[in-house]
């Protein structure tokens, strides 16, 4: 099996040349690993035993009575590190090492790949430098403080917006001068070829047991899944395995301040082009110029998105909405007091979506004056970015990607204002 | 238009091949680099007039574009402050217009500037402003060959963008890197329309202490894939860097130390002296070996 590079029009490999022998390089050695049965014991000895797989698929009854449907919790959030990013970087980290690399790098947003990435580092004995964007740096002190613990270095990437966008542009930069030696350690579904395919690969296990546990605990298959999208590698985790059955597959981008203000959400708002090495939807003005994305959640503060996920629009296999800012708060609180799970703020926008309750399109004909949806066409009804699309009592599966001990403080203020 | 891949590459880009055959009294062209629109347009164009008078060959305007992932600190600032400043790809082509009689012109842009206006119009408008070659970072050869398209861009790059490039008689630039492969050399040999850049590190641009030691090997392994032209950038600060380069390719670009000294420079008249100085130095040492 070759490793994609394009789905559909959107991914391929806009880097300079300079790195394309790397790429290459990548693509045959992943391709090698996939294949090979030690690489893949190995990589599942890991994940069970060190990252904690399988992790639970919870029912939050709570929830699923405020959301007037059946809300399954998959617990990415109880993996190591506090989020789904470890499985990704376990494959990598064994790829680097197989491929004789001694330095890695990366980028982060929110820190939790960063993390992921410093510890993968730590237990291979990796050389490890991450790149984060200097308001991320503030907004996710902990986790600064834990890659430091590690081992790691962290540096500060202040240009642009000072926020992945940038850590992602440093760290390419970085890998252009080391290449030889070093390996990059790409966090999300995104970047040049061979990157969406592999993080997807390395992430498809959510889905592979997700499939399997409510198989076993219902008999059936979900009616619809959730993720939130930032990059997409946690919503591409969880769909992929489901890619060919009949199931709802939503991903829930930042709304930010609301779609007309700042946002993260270039699927709903942006248009295709190409940055960091890949073609897809992007946030940019009318010259192509990247604009900042805002977000509450720095993981999902990033003007692009996973190539693939453009493909999954275009085509109309998935839909996806988008939360703001406030929406997302109200979920991270209403899920801690429901279930006793505090979510990465991340996370929480997957939350807010099933919040949003069943829409009534079971119920009443489509109309276009009922808020969020509208009739589309082939009289298929589509759904706008703050609508849903779940009827009452159906099964739905939200991703929950990651713990929000790193968001308590910021959350703290923003939720009860400054002390 | 799928035919252009088989037939051999048109000869494009006349005034350039003539600047690399014969440059004004040196060994090999010195092609200075700036950011449009940088420090600011009416400086530009004093700065571009400044070039020529000291003995530029060729002038290589950039596009500024908000993530240059293949610059260093020096280009990405001027680049960002020539965005803060209003500049567009609009106001390079008129730069490179207003000069077009004096000297010929080489544009660098990033590929999603080139999508967002459009391929096919920017090629047509490039050409129009007497821009004979484009210098695109980050479209390595197997993309420009691709076709791309997707919501609101296929119509204009339909056929792939070198196709769109050699119909509108634009050279578009392939690069060679020390980390190249032979079968990628032949490759970049092969589409090699107006010259070949030859990237002298593996990095970013940016001044450097030494220019790089894998440079001679990877101009030999190039020359065996290619009679084009080979200019060699990213790391070039020095006059006496300059000249050794000189001594082994056909073209010299200097872009980070030019675009710092401007920076640097106080005012106007400072920034053309500094450049002006710059250049007729790298000149002189190119001409003398």
């Amino acid at each position: 099996m070759t490793v994609e590079s394009r789905f559909g029009p959107y991914g391929g490999r806009y880097v300079p040349e300079t790195l394309i022998p790397a790429l290459d390089e990548l693509t045959s050695a992943y391709g090698e690993a996939r294949d090979d049965a030690a690489y893949q014991a190995e990589l599942a000895r890991l994940l069970a035993e060190y990252a904690g797989r399988p992790t639970p698929l919870y029912h939050a009854a709570r929830l699923s009575e405020r959301c007037g449907a059946t809300v399954l919790l998959k617990r990415e959030d109880l993996l190591h590190t506090g989020a789904h990013k470890i499985n990704n970087v376990l494959g990598q980290a064994l790829l680097a090492k197989r491929m004789g690399k001694t330095r890695v790098i990366a980028e982060t947003g929110a820190g939790q790949h960063g993390v992921a990435v410093a510890t993968a580092c730590a237990l291979l004995d990796l050389e490890c430098a991450v790149y984060m964007g200097t308001e991320d740096v503030r907004r996710q002190e902990l986790n600064v403080v834990r890659m430091r613990l590690l081992g790691a270095t962290v540096v500060p990437v202040e240009s642009g917006s000072c926020t992945l966008k940038d850590a992602m542009n440093e760290a390419l930069r970085d890998w252009v001068s080391n290449v030889g030696h070093t390996f990059y350690a790409i966090g999300s579904v995104a970047g040049p070829a061979p990157y969406p395919a592999m993080v997807r690969d390395l992430q498809a296990v959510i889905g592979a047991e997700t499939i399997a546990q409510v198989r076993e605990r219902y008999g059936r298959l979900p009616d619809e899944l959730v993720a939130c999208v930032g990059g997409g590698s946690n919503a591409l985790g969880l769909f992929h395995a489901f890619r060919h059955l009949p199931v709802r597959m939503t991903g829930v981008e930042a709304a930010g301040e609301g779609l007309d203000g700042r946002h993260g959400a270039p699927l709903a708002k942006g248009r295709p082009g190409v940055l960091h090495g890949s073609f897809s939807y992007l946030l940019q003005d009318a010259w192509g110029q990247v604009m900042e994305a805002h977000s509450v959640s720095a993981g999902l503060d990033y003007p692009g998105v996973g190539p693939e996920h453009a493909w999954l629009k275009d085509s109309g296999r998935a839909e996806y909405a988008a939360v703001t800012d406030e929406e997302a708060l109200a979920a991270f609180a209403a899920l801690t007091r429901l279930e006793g799970i505090i979510p990465a703020l991340e996370s929480a926008h997957a939350i807010a979506y099933v919040l949003r309750g069943p829409c009534d399109a079971a119920a009443a004909p489509p109309s276009p004056t009922v808020a969020g949806r509208h009739a589309t066409d082939g009289g298929r009804v589509a759904f706008g970015p703050d609508g849903t699309r779940f009827a009452a009592d159906d099964v739905v599966i939200v991703n929950l990607s990651g713990r929000g001990d790193k968001d308590v403080h910021e959350a703290a203020q923003l939720l009860e204002g400054p002390a | 238009m799928s035919g252009d891949a088989r037939t051999p590459a048109a000869p494009l880009a006349p005034r350039l091949r003539r600047a690399f055959e014969r440059p004004r009294a040196k060994r090999a062209a010195l092609i200075p680099y700036l950011t449009g629109g940088h420090p600011d347009v009416e400086t530009s164009h004093r700065l571009i007039a400044t070039l020529v008078d000291a003995g530029a060959d060729v002038v290589e305007l950039g596009v500024p574009f908000s993530d240059p992932i293949a610059d260093g600190p020096v280009v990405q600032r001027s680049a960002h402050e020539a965005l803060r400043a209003g500049v567009t790809p609009e106001t390079v082509f008129e730069l490179a217009a207003a000069h077009r009689d004096r000297v010929p012109f080489v544009l660098l842009t990033y590929v999603n500037s080139l999508l967002a206006y459009g391929g096919a119009r920017f090629f047509a408008r490039a050409a129009e402003a007497g821009v004979e070659a484009l210098v695109i970072p980050d479209l390595p050869l197997d993309e420009a060959a691709a076709t791309v398209t997707g919501a609101g861009v296929e119509a204009e790059t339909a056929g792939g963008l070198v196709a769109l490039a050699s119909a509108a008689g634009v050279s578009l630039v392939p690069m060679a890197a020390p980390t190249s492969t032979d079968a990628r050399l032949a490759m970049v040999g092969a589409a090699a329309t107006s010259f070949v850049y030859c990237v002298a590190v593996t990095g970013v641009t940016g001044p450097r202490q030494e220019v790089g030691e894998a440079l001679p090997g990877l101009l030999e392994r190039l020359r065996r894939h290619t009679a084009a032209p080979l200019a060699v950038g990213f790391g070039i600060s020095t006059p006496r860097q300059a000249a050794h380069v000189a001594g082994l390719a056909d073209g010299v670009i200097i872009g980070s130390a030019l675009i710092d000294a401007v920076a640097r420079a106080a005012g106007r008249e400072g920034a053309c002296a500094a450049a002006g100085d710059l250049v007729r130095r790298a000149g002189a040492a190119i001409a003398a070996g």
